[in-house]
């Protein structure tokens, strides 16, 4: 344009030059002459752009109302490719508003950047699985942390815990953290009212005060101001509430009502007491790798620093190999869960191409029919240009018009996702539909319509005036080159579509292995679980703890319709912490210096195995009597069995030991392993203790008792309304102080177990069943129209003696090779996406052969059915009336 | 062209190009040309005011433009008259003679015709 003008005002200088020169002058002067009356060219040249932008914003609303028209003068098709998109883009946003949310947002605390979670691993220490997720911190090692670090603001430790409330109508178990000090100084949100935990409330036998959460200030108090300075009765013991967070505050990823000070006792702490979170903020410019090397710098300080009691070494914990590998607090909180979030993303994003290929398809359909229009608008002098942007101010507007009812889609799929999100997912109450998701529909809508406008628009804006003049009436044979074109995208449409179901199949056979696996616990759904927990400040004796326990057992199994009841100090996936140690064996030769593997320890009631369905697979169970006298008497997992001992009925008679002051404890028997970290992970191998023991948690103390525990009643009546007001009159009519928390069936738990798998199964579930139907319809389509197309061509092969039956193979084959083509694009893409998937998968290789093939029959076996119909149709042409058709 | 010369009226231009156009495809510099010789060079025209002029009339729809050889064998952009254009022409022709008219029977009245 620029150049055009450029070139039109140099021949008029020219021209007028030269007819000076002509009139006699000298060429130099005339030069200057026609310049001088020629005037300011720039001023000139500026005066025409603005001409010409005039002309550009006149265009597009031009462009706009014939867009406008022509979408409404074919109301099928804007109304098909707008719900295509609305779809699309509404799927996308509400994943991406999730995504947004939890993934990208920073955390809700102030600079959250600088917070981080001491995360440390003990790659040296024997047995127990479970230091993959991490090896805790001990109270000594806070404090060695606390107060020897360079490089951090604040620092403190927390563990999540629950806690009876009375006095006020009925008991009530909360859910509480335990923080030390620091804790609340390092997430740095002020209180709603009333004011933090302070130094002074961590000294033992203080005062003791508690912060409440808001939600639990409102339900407990209705948010009455004045309910600060009062006391709650927490575990039996009055309690100062100081202060109340703001609405939302989580700590880090703990939901709770009630925050209690930890009040560490100094003086008889010692190394060990591996359990608790360590959060902490970081100094400005602190980076994650001098941090670790802070935390590694104070470890040994630590070891001089405690001991584990007299006569004990406190270097064999150099033999765990202690190592700091700090983390971002938002990866803790995250988890694993943004591998899933990117997957669904991914594949939801892949069902955002395909329906843009489906409206691109639709819209070349359509172009094939306006060839003729397009022709008339070449000749009438439309550039390229004009007509390429004519085109896509079209399905730009189809865009924005899907994306806004993308919006209500979203909207929609967003309470979808919240209802059926894994109950666990982090963040979940952040998600919603914000600016920024909106400011995405915006750009996905824009993106959208570039992306399938473009390919139309280039491929016809092209035609010749003259020949599409002459020959657009005519359909002798679609262009091939169109053709094609539609082609290429129905081969990308089933490309992904196998892509997405190869990822749907592997979820459905991980899912499938899941179930398989035996967790250690039979027929979940009669299962009832429910936890009591009875605090030292209501019932001080163990032994009376016991008795009492005992008696909400023969309670609870009195019930009608209960078969059998026990209880357990945790039941396998309730999402909280067991304790464990080392053990030794009598008959087994220890070094020194060493801390032999370490095992999970669980302490179960006598009928615990009979009612959870826990198979015994050598010896025999415990009984009231044995735990009543005391007798050191122990069961222990398979797994552990055949560790020590090679087989399980070896195990049965040996004698093991938790220390050295402990005495022996005889196995009695083995019970078969148990999925005690959900069913994808390996079984712990585990320790069943009676729940009355001497010396329960360690050298220093006296006779002790579990409790707080699960108890499990096996019923058919498990979950019903009914059945739970009996059992709660069953444990009142024992003691009227102890509250019923966690009250589930244990499908409950194990269902909260695999969330992530079942949410991500269901996300690509229908990522899957969309992709299909769109890919399937993108076949039909091109399919269809090619029929129609070659409805001459049929009558032609008719009327010269072609059966019908070559008709139809002709169309299947057609259909076929595009599903084929598809399929082996789809491969590559397949195997690239499912090698992403590898953390959600179990009991399944990414690269299954049974899905990678079993879904590519499937696809085209679906592909030729959708080319059936149109087949039939070619099969069926009249040879009279095809030839008159034209 | 150092006769005494007219200044243009405000927004007669346009009608002029129309007219210039009207009796045959030309281009910029022809267009000048014409008006100056139908005019006997009476009127002055800003030579820089014309291009912008002609892009707006294209854009309006009533001048199309076409690139050709000019007499001397040279790239040329010459403009020709749509139908839409030669109708614009038409009324604002007959309403330029309205126009002065009315006007010349104002100037010519005497008091007494008031």
């Amino acid at each position: 344009m620029e150049r055009e003008m450029d070139a039109e005002l140099r021949f008029h200088l020219e021209a007028f030059t030269e007819d000076l020169v002509r009139g006699g002058m000298a060429r130099q002067e005339a030069l200057r002459r026609a310049r001088l009356e020629f005037g300011g060219i720039e001023r000139a040249k500026e005066e025409c752009r603005e001409a010409r932008a005039v002309d550009f914003i006149d265009g597009l609303l031009q462009d706009l109302r014939f867009g406008l028209r022509m979408l409404g003068k074919t109301p099928g098709f804007t109304a098909v490719a707008t719900l295509t998109l609305a779809l699309g883009i509404g799927a996308n946003t509400a994943v991406f508003s999730v995504v947004n949310s939890v993934l990208l947002k920073p955390l809700n605390y102030p600079k959250a950047e600088e917070l981080v979670a001491l995360h440390q691993v003990a790659p040296g220490a024997a047995g127990l699985a479970d230091f993959e997720n991490g090896l805790l911190l001990s109270p000594s090692m806070y404090f060695t942390y606390a107060e020897q670090n360079h490089t951090f603001q604040s620092l403190g430790v927390w563990v999540t815990g629950t806690a009876n409330v009375t006095g006020v109508a009925e008991p009530e178990q909360v859910r509480t953290v335990e923080v030390s000090d620091g804790v609340l100084q390092t997430l740095s949100v002020p209180p709603e009212i009333g004011r933090w935990l302070s130094p002074a409330d961590q000294v033992p036998g203080g005062p003791e005060r508690v912060m409440l959460s808001y939600g639990y200030w409102q339900r407990r108090f209705g948010g009455d101001r004045s309910a600060v300075g009062r006391n709650l009765t927490v575990d039996s013991r009055p309690r100062q509430i100081v202060g109340v967070l703001p609405p939302g505050f989580r700590l880090v990823d703990a939901e709770f009502d009630v925050i209690v000070p930890l009040a560490f006792d100094r003086g008889k702490l010692i190394l060990a007491g591996f359990g608790y979170q360590g959060i902490a903020r970081m100094n400005p410019g602190v980076t994650l790798a001098e941090a670790d090397a802070d935390l590694t710098r104070m470890l040994p300080i630590w070891m001089d620093s405690w001991s584990n009691g007299p006569g004990s070494d406190p270097h064999v914990y150099e033999a765990w190999r202690i190592t700091p590998k700090i983390r971002p607090l938002k990866r803790e909180v995250l988890g694993n869960v943004s591998d899933v979030l990117w997957v669904v993303m991914g594949t939801i994003g892949l069902v955002m191409l395909i329906a843009c290929a489906n409206v691109a398809n639709l819209l070349l359909v359509k172009g094939e029919a306006r060839q003729q229009e397009m022709a008339v608008r070449a000749a009438l002098g439309a550039g390229r240009g004009r007509i390429v942007r004519g085109l896509l101010v079209e399905s730009l507007m189809l865009g924005l018009m899907g994306g806004t009812l993308g919006v209500a889609f979203a909207n929609s799929g967003v309470r979808l996702l919240l209802a059926m999100g894994p109950a666990n997912l982090p963040r979940l109450s952040e998600i919603s539909l914000d600016a920024r998701a909106l400011g995405f529909i915006v750009l996905l809508s824009l993106v959208s319509g570039l992306l399938f406008g473009l390919f139309p628009a280039l491929k016809y804006s092209g035609s010749r005036p003259s020949l599409n003049l002459g020959s657009a009436g005519r359909s002798l044979s679609s262009s091939r080159e169109s053709h094609r074109a539609r082609s290429v995208l129905a081969v990308g449409q089933v490309a992904m579509a196998l892509m997405l179901l190869v990822s749907a199949g592997l979820m459905i056979r991980t899912f499938r292995a899941l179930r398989r696996v035996e967790p250690g616990f039979t027929d979940a759904e009669h299962l009832q679980v429910l936890r009591i927990s009875i605090p030292d400040s209501l019932v001080n004796e163990p032994e009376r703890v016991t008795r009492i326990q005992n008696e909400i057992v023969q309670n609870l199994a009195a019930v009608p319709g209960v078969r059998s009841a026990g209880f357990i100090s945790k039941m396998p996936m309730e999402g909280f912490d067991a304790p464990w140690d080392a053990i030794y064996a009598r008959d087994k030769v220890y070094s020194d210096g060493a801390i032999p593997p370490l095992r999970l320890f669980k302490y179960a009631s006598p009928d615990f195995f009979r009612t959870a369905g826990t198979r015994i697979v050598a010896g025999r169970g415990l009984t009231w009597a044995e735990v009543y006298g005391l007798r050191p008497v122990v069961m222990v997992s398979e797994n552990l069995a055949r560790e020590m001992w090679g087989t399980p009925s070896a195990a049965i008679g040996k004698q093991l030991t938790e220390f050295r002051s402990m005495p022996w404890y005889e196995v009695i028997g083995v019970v078969e392993d148990v999925r005690e970290n959900g069913v994808q992970e390996k079984p712990p191998e585990t320790v069943y203790w009676p729940s009355l023991m001497d010396k329960l948690y360690g050298p220093g103390n006296q006779l002790g008792a579990v409790r707080t525990v699960t108890f499990v009643i096996r019923s058919e009546r498990a979950g019903t309304e009914g059945f739970l007001n009996e059992m709660r009159q069953a444990v009142w009519s024992v003691n009227s102080s102890l509250p019923l928390a966690s009250v589930r069936t244990m499908q409950e738990v194990y269902d909260r177990s695999v969330a992530r798998t079942s949410f991500t199964l269901v996300m690509l579930g229908i990522a899957g069943a969309m992709a299909l139907v769109l890919g399937i319809i993108g076949i039909y389509g091109v399919i269809s129209y090619s029929v129609s197309q070659r409805r001459r061509e049929f009558g032609i092969r008719v009327a010269l003696g072609a059966r019908p039956g070559n008709v139809l193979k002709m169309v299947l084959r057609q259909g076929a090779k595009m599903a084929v083509a598809g399929v082996v694009v789809g491969f590559g893409g397949a195997f690239a996406l499912t090698r992403l998937m590898t953390s959600l998968l179990f009991g399944v290789a990414a690269r299954d052969p049974a899905t990678f093939v079993a879904v590519p029959v499937l696809l085209i076996l679906v592909a030729l059915l959708a080319c059936y119909l149109p087949a039939r149709r070619a099969m069926k042409v009249d040879p009279i009336v095809a030839l008159r058709y034209e | 062209m150092d006769k005494k010369q007219m200044e243009l009226l405000q927004g007669t231009l346009d009608m002029l190009i129309l007219k210039a156009v009207s009796l045959g495809p030309l281009h910029g510099y022809g267009i000048l040309l014409r008006i100056q010789q139908i005019s006997r060079d009476r009127l002055e025209i800003q030579q820089g005011s014309l291009y912008p002029a002609l892009y707006r009339l294209e854009h309006q729809g009533w001048i199309a433009s076409e690139w050709g050889e000019s007499e001397n064998k040279r790239k040329a952009k010459y403009y020709r008259l749509t139908a839409a254009g030669r109708r614009k022409l038409q009324t604002e022709a007959e309403k330029w003679n309205r126009m002065a008219e009315v006007i010349a029977g104002i100037l010519q009245s005497t008091p007494e015709e008031v």
